[in-house]
């Protein structure tokens, strides 16, 4: 799987994706991941669970859109994307970005771009479970700038 | 008939997750949601809200955009995936 992506509810395996990145290949001189996970404090609410949802179709063309773009924009080898989806706990992984190329600054910034247009583009909403009940997390205007200085 | 999708947050706040919505009824996003809130009152507040976005058969989408029988639109809040 040189470029590839899935959406599940199932978690992943960080040593499995590292090795499905690598296979085969010994041109990739670097490899950048980036794992995020479900926090217990989002402004200064308790969370105790996650749901997410997404647009299923829709999800797939803008992931696949991101990656072809980080593709054309730097020097890279592989590159996969998973995103689970449905009921997460406290410390449970999200997402998944991994990227290989020869060096590592097109790997390090390659993997920055993916997460940056990933976080404003791909259709997903978290709703956060917290002690005060249930709250759809809003846009963050720091993922919004972030994604602007690419 | 156009298949209108309403998604997370803007679900729950219209009640209502999908409709089919005749393809002559409308041309534009623009006049979808005239079309809509003329329909539901109560939705104007929400249709109205600058940051919902659009997208028609899965790619994002302007306003302006023409619109046919066969069309996804879905309407949904900022994203917040990652």
């Amino acid at each position: 799987m040189s470029f590839s992506i899935a959406v599940q509810t199932q978690d992943f395996d960080i040593g499995h994706e590292y090795a499905e990145l690598v296979a085969g290949d010994t041109a990739a001189g670097a490899v950048v991941f980036f794992v995020g996970r479900v926090r217990d404090m989002n402004h200064a609410r308790d969370v105790k669970s996650m749901s997410l949802e997404h647009y299923p179709g829709m999800t797939e063309n803008i992931l696949q859109n991101i990656l072809d773009e980080a593709n054309s924009r730097w020097e890279l080898i592989a590159a996969h994307i998973v995103h689970r989806v449905g009921e997460l706990q406290v410390g449970d992984q999200i997402v998944f970005v991994g990227v290989t190329s020869a060096h590592r600054e097109h790997a390090f910034q390659a993997a920055e771009f993916l997460m940056d247009f990933l976080k404003t583009q791909a259709p997903f909403w978290k709703k956060e479970l917290t002690t005060q009940g249930s709250v759809w997390v809003e846009e963050n205007v720091k993922d919004v700038d972030a994604s602007k200085r690419w | 008939m156009i298949r209108v999708l309403f998604l997370a947050q803007l679900r729950e706040q219209l009640g209502a997750a999908e409709l089919q919505v005749v393809a002559e009824d409308v041309v534009s996003i623009a006049t979808l949601k005239q079309y809509l809130v003329a329909g539901h009152p109560h939705w104007e507040q929400f249709l109205s809200n600058s940051k919902l976005l659009v997208a028609v058969n899965h790619q994002y989408a302007k306003a302006d955009v023409a619109l046919k029988t066969g069309d996804e639109v879905a309407f949904f809040p900022p994203v917040t995936g990652g």
